[in-house]
């Protein structure tokens, strides 16, 4: 049944991503090295000494207008940042191909194991990550952004591979693709949320070299942009839930069976849930908020690592 | 978003009063931080269940556990590590959190009906603070400008309004806090299906061979959990027949990890509704037989071999498919034909029907592939009482507790039988014979009735829809100022929001834009 070329050539698409990603997150890395501190036009030299970084949660502080743009970063830097980004397009053209290749090789949607969700969930946040540079300059997010994907699509394929097959009955569904696909984009968003949240944390306080965190920008806007991607990732996990919810009583009979795979589903949501609420109190600071953030991305690493494999559950075969 | 966290004033205050510790224990649950407290709670509190086996979905593995760990089982167990979803200390996280939940509702609710009744604020005096601003000169006087820019602002869907001659004053996004409202009542109404689900639903599961029918009683089913509020003579009394189960396995591809996986299940059936009507249908996973009292799904399958027992004068003493269970993936099942209607004695055999037998040299008979490649039954005989003290059991085991093992002619060791389809096999002092005539398959259908589930699904929904507008939606306030200076009104535009609105100076420059513009070419 299965078409064994056509796996054979997903597997090619695979390495390729793997390998322009990993370019592009050198390029990335050489633009970062080399770019030029962003906010140092901004602020006067001499008080040095203060962190550049205004106090999360306190009342909205005086952004440096918007056009103090580093034009002093090299032509270099400038240019290795142009391949890499489109390098990453690449990337994630390339991912997408070894989904759809994987696809037709297994005549069936190919989000039926740990392997097909990891290669999936590259793609979508390589696609996150690049539209977000449609809309602002993100340069300085794509070192870490590719290297996570590196990371992944290198674990993927040595320890979880597994050969293109069917599935088993109870995943054949038209809700497999709406549920499992929305549930991979929306962990591609928080994937990069995660990253943005850990960047605003370390910047906010100061971790290492000032003059590095200089690079990126301004602590406060990092935490808000990390916002604006979980806002969008949050109502797509929400409608994972339901649509695993409408699906699983489809397949066994009942909504909700508290099922292993269930139970870390909804506890995903509901961290999320409490990482909203966090930003919206104010007594709670914004550090709070993001390490809530951090910690709903733990749970989605959990979720498809350590349940995956442990826990018995109706799930099981998603290894 | 009236209901913050007070400062903390209150706490040291001396003497409060009865009334004054209750109001206070109030305010604190309704507080946005105790909700954020509960939820991290929740989301902490529901993990134990998914790595400790739950007696309430798989009570064979809780014990298995339980057996395993004998020092820490008990204690855990104390804990309600092993029915966390109905613990009292999980039930006390939700349910403190929906108290909460509704204590912050109400109060919302009427502050945002007010707000949505009345006028937008006066225009503070000097616009150029706020967030956003800009502003610009047109020719014309001053009453025409203003209705210019009430134009302009109701045309951006703003409400508007003016406390006097020299401003307007707009604001839009109260979707915002409705969608709001929208999510936090619907996650109420949601717990409310679900409640409505568990007191007023049932399910119940049975085991149907090919050829065989059910018709909805309590009495017919093998399992019947009725919720406490459900009237058991109510169940809407439709039958479904089995016409035939099909499955089918993965025997193309004999390299493959997935040889021998299962790859479909189907139950043909004809179903006979309540008031007669009669249809055919297919039951399959992920396509359940929705009727109107219940819902009927195909959760299970599995063989049933057809035996005849006979007596010595070739009266039938039993006949038919007799589901044994399926204990692997390759379908060694187990399973007891009880023939009953045996006198002098009872009588009764159990054992193993394996669908592609082959006998290994360690673990004895198994099952080598999950379909009827090479079927063969294998069983030991029992004389006695089958059901003694009129106890029940389930259709797949033999209580033994009073019946005896019997042996072969020789006497040297318990029968064992042997049969492949066809064959037959006398019994010993002269009791009669059995015959494997062939084999069926059974579907294990389980039927539920959830009259909450609308309601659960259209909350969610619900919910869905909320989120997506409390997320999106931006309140903002734009304020026009106006001041006449000779022949042309000067105009001065600001705005202000309560979230994060990174568009919010755009939109200021936009209004002022088409306001100097539109009413220049007038
Ligand atoms: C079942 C538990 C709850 C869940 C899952 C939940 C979830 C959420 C979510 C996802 C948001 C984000 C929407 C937004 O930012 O506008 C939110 C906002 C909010 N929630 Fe809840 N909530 C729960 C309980 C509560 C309770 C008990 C309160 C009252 C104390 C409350 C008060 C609020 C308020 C005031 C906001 C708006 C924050 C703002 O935008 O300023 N929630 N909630």
């Amino acid at each position: 049944m299965t078409n064994e070329i056509l796996a054979q050539y997903a597997n090619y698409a695979l390495a390729s991503a793997a390998l322009v990603i990993t370019v592009a997150m050198l390029c990335y890395a050489l633009y970062l090295a080399q770019a030029v501190p962003v906010r140092e036009a901004a602020e006067v030299r001499a008080d040095a000494k203060v962190p550049a970084t205004v106090g999360a949660g306190e009342a909205k502080g005086e952004d440096p207008p918007s056009s103090v743009v580093a034009a002093e970063t090299p032509l270099k830097a400038r240019k290795a940042a142009g391949i890499a980004g489109s390098l990453s397009w690449l990337g994630a053209a390339l991912l997408l191909a070894s989904f759809a290749l994987r696809g037709f090789a297994v005549e069936r949607f190919p989000l039926g194991n740990l392997f097909e969700f990891s290669v999936a969930g590259a793609f979508f946040a390589m696609a996150v990550y690049s539209v977000a540079g449609l809309r602002r300059d993100v340069r300085w997010l794509g070192v870490f952004v590719t290297a996570f994907v590196v990371l992944l699509l290198m674990v993927a394929s040595t320890a979880w591979y597994v050969e293109a097959d069917e599935v088993v009955p109870s995943l054949k569904s038209y809700w497999l693709p709406i549920h499992v696909t929305v549930a991979t984009l929306s962990v591609g968003i928080f994937v990069v949320g995660a990253i943005v949240s850990a960047l605003y944390l370390m910047s906010d306080r100061g971790v290492g070299s000032e003059r590095f965190w200089r690079k990126l920008p301004e602590a406060s806007a990092l935490e808000k942009f990390s916002y604006s991607l979980h806002i969008i990732g949050f109502p797509l996990w929400t409608f994972t839930l339901i649509a695993g919810a409408i699906w699983a009583r489809e397949a066994w009979g009942a909504y909700w069976n508290w099922d292993p795979k269930e139970v870390w589903t909804f506890v995903i949501w509901t961290v999320y849930a409490a990482y909203l609420h966090a930003r919206a109190t104010k007594n709670t600071s914004r550090r709070t908020a993001n390490w809530i953030a951090i910690a709903g991305f733990a749970c989605i690493v959990i979720n498809y690592t350590v349940v995956n494999f442990y826990f018995i559950g109706q799930h099981s075969y998603a290894q | 978003m009236a209901t913050r966290t007070r400062p903390e004033r209150e706490v040291t205050q001396p003497r409060l009063g009865v009334v004054g510790y209750l109001r206070w224990g109030w305010r604190q649950l309704t507080s946005m931080r105790t909700a954020l407290f509960l939820l991290l709670l929740l989301a902490i509190g529901a993990v134990p269940g998914s790595v400790f086996p739950q007696r309430s979905i798989d009570p064979a593995q809780t014990d298995a556990w339980l057996a395993r760990h004998e020092t820490t089982g008990p204690w855990l167990d104390r804990l309600g590590a092993f029915d966390v979803y109905s613990s009292p200390w999980f039930s006390a996280i939700y349910l403190l959190l929906f108290i909460s939940l509704i204590g912050c509702i109400l109060p919302r609710t009427a502050v945002h009906w007010k707000a949505l009744r009345s006028k937008p604020p006066r225009a503070p005096k000097r616009l150029a603070r706020l967030e956003a601003h800009a502003d610009g000169e047109v020719e014309g006087d001053l009453a025409q400008v203003r209705e210019a820019a009430t134009a302009v602002l109701r045309k951006r869907r703003f409400r508007v309004a003016s406390h006097d001659e020299g401003s307007v004053s707009a604001e839009r996004g109260y979707g915002k806090e409705t969608g709001n409202l929208v999510f936090h009542t619907a996650l109420v109404t949601l717990i409310i299906g679900v409640a409505v689900g568990h007191l007023w639903g049932w399910k119940a599961d049975v085991v149907v061979p090919s050829g065989d029918s059910f018709v909805s009683t309590v009495t017919r089913y093998d399992t019947f959990a009725p919720g406490p509020f459900v009237d058991e003579s109510s169940l809407s009394p439709f039958a479904v027949e089995v016409e035939e189960m099909t499955a089918d396995f993965n025997d193309r591809e004999p390299t493959a990890q997935t040889f021998g996986q299962p790859r479909d299940f189907e139950a043909h059936v004809n179903v006979t509704e309540a008031d007669g009507s009669t249809f055919t249908d297919s039951v399959k996973v992920n396509h359940p037989l929705e009727m109107d009292g219940a819902t009927v799904f195909l959760l299970g399958n599995g063989y049933a071999p057809v035996v005849t027992v006979k007596d010595d004068d070739g009266k039938v003493l039993y006949q038919g498919a007799t589901p044994f269970l399926a204990q692997d993936g390759n379908y060694r099942s187990t399973g007891a034909v009880k023939v009953g209607a045996a006198s002098p004695e009872q009588f009764g055999f159990v054992g193993l029907f394996l669908p592609t037998a082959y006998i290994d040299p360690e673990l004895g008979p198994v099952s080598v592939f999950p379909d009827t490649k090479s079927p063969a039954l294998a069983m030991s005989m029992y004389t006695g009482e089958l059901f003694p003290d009129g106890r029940p059991q389930s259709v797949f085991t033999l209580d033994t507790a009073s019946m005896e093992a019997v042996n072969n002619a020789e006497g040297t060791d318990q029968l064992r039988l042997w049969l492949t389809p066809g064959e037959s096999a006398e019994l010993p002092d002269g009791k009669g014979t059995i015959s494997f005539d062939g084999v069926e398959r059974f579907a294990g259908f389980s039927v539920r009735h959830d009259p909450g589930k609308g309601l659960t699904l259209w909350s969610a929904l619900a919910a869905l829809a909320g989120l997506i507008a409390t997320l999106t939606i931006k309140r903002r306030r734009v304020f026009v100022r106006l001041v006449q200076d000779g022949d042309v009104v000067r105009v001065d535009v600001g705005g202000m929001s309560k979230d994060d609105d990174e568009r919010l100076p755009e939109i200021v420059r936009e209004i002022r834009d088409e306001l100097v513009g539109q009413s220049r070419t007038s």
